[in-house]
């Protein structure tokens, strides 16, 4: 097969569009999410997440969630080299069911918040934060 | 055991029976992820704090699993219904294995 320039250009665009269509760390989150909840659907609005739009320094973000009837929150910042974040457990002592914390963001990117519910159903909820200075290190 | 380690925990003394309060737990500590790199290119190897939990009587508040993601100097703020009175237990669960331990009593009027 001989490949002339017009060949060679049609694959170049071919692979830049089959790269586009799969961002890296999103995958890593939505493996981290499927582990979790064993492929079981997504609900939304029973959990709120609170964070800034935008956070200037990605060393400490304060995030909160809410989460009224969940057995546990799990938080995931889809682009950090490693997504999991925390995972809250609450005990038959909590009384809102929300908890709020300081984290790290390596870049503009969403957190994401997936809760238990006590019915065993799942519920997402996503927040996007632009962030000033990572907070990983680099 | 890391240095500097100080779990500052803010819960009110009095409460009524049944009552919600606000409880903020601070504790000093360095939180180092495992992705940085000092002078050399050498990776800082991971030193964190991956459990922290907190107990009403020996009935669990809540309970926390951190990973490099949460920031340096730990901070949490959450929600307790406080039945009678009695103690909170807050743990804080090192890498290296030390467990730093504060308690703070409540008494409901």
């Amino acid at each position: 097969m001989d490949l002339t320039r017009r060949k060679i250009l049609a694959l170049g665009t071919f692979a830049a569009a089959s790269l586009a269509g799969v961002p890296v760390f999103a995958s890593l989150t939505d493996d981290a999410i499927a582990t979790l909840t064993g492929g079981a659907p997504l609900g939304e609005g029973a959990v709120t997440i609170i964070a800034p739009e935008i956070a200037e320094n990605g060393n400490t973000v304060p995030v909160e969630v809410e989460a009224p009837g969940a057995v546990s929150v799990t938080l995931y910042a889809d682009g950090n080299p490693t997504p999991n974040v925390a995972t809250f457990k609450f005990g038959p002592l909590s009384a809102s069911h929300s908890a709020a914390t300081r984290i790290r963001l390596a870049t503009t990117q969403n957190v994401v918040a997936v809760a238990e519910m006590a019915d065993g159903s799942f519920q997402i909820a996503k927040a996007n934060v632009k962030v000033t200075i990572g907070g990983c290190g680099g | 055991m890391a240095s500097g380690v100080k779990p500052r925990v803010k819960v009110p003394k009095k409460a009524a029976a049944g009552e919600t309060i606000t409880i903020k737990t601070l504790i000093s500590h360095k939180m180092e992820s495992g992705q940085r790199k000092d002078g050399d290119g050498n990776v800082i190897p991971r030193s964190i704090i991956n459990r922290f939990t907190a107990e009403f009587n020996g009935q669990s508040v809540i309970d926390v699993a951190i990973e490099p993601a949460i920031s340096t100097n730990p901070y949490f703020q959450f929600d307790a219904v406080v039945p009678e009175t009695g103690a909170f237990t807050f743990k804080w669960y090192d890498d290296d294995g030390d467990i730093y331990e504060s308690v703070k009593k409540v008494t409901v009027a």
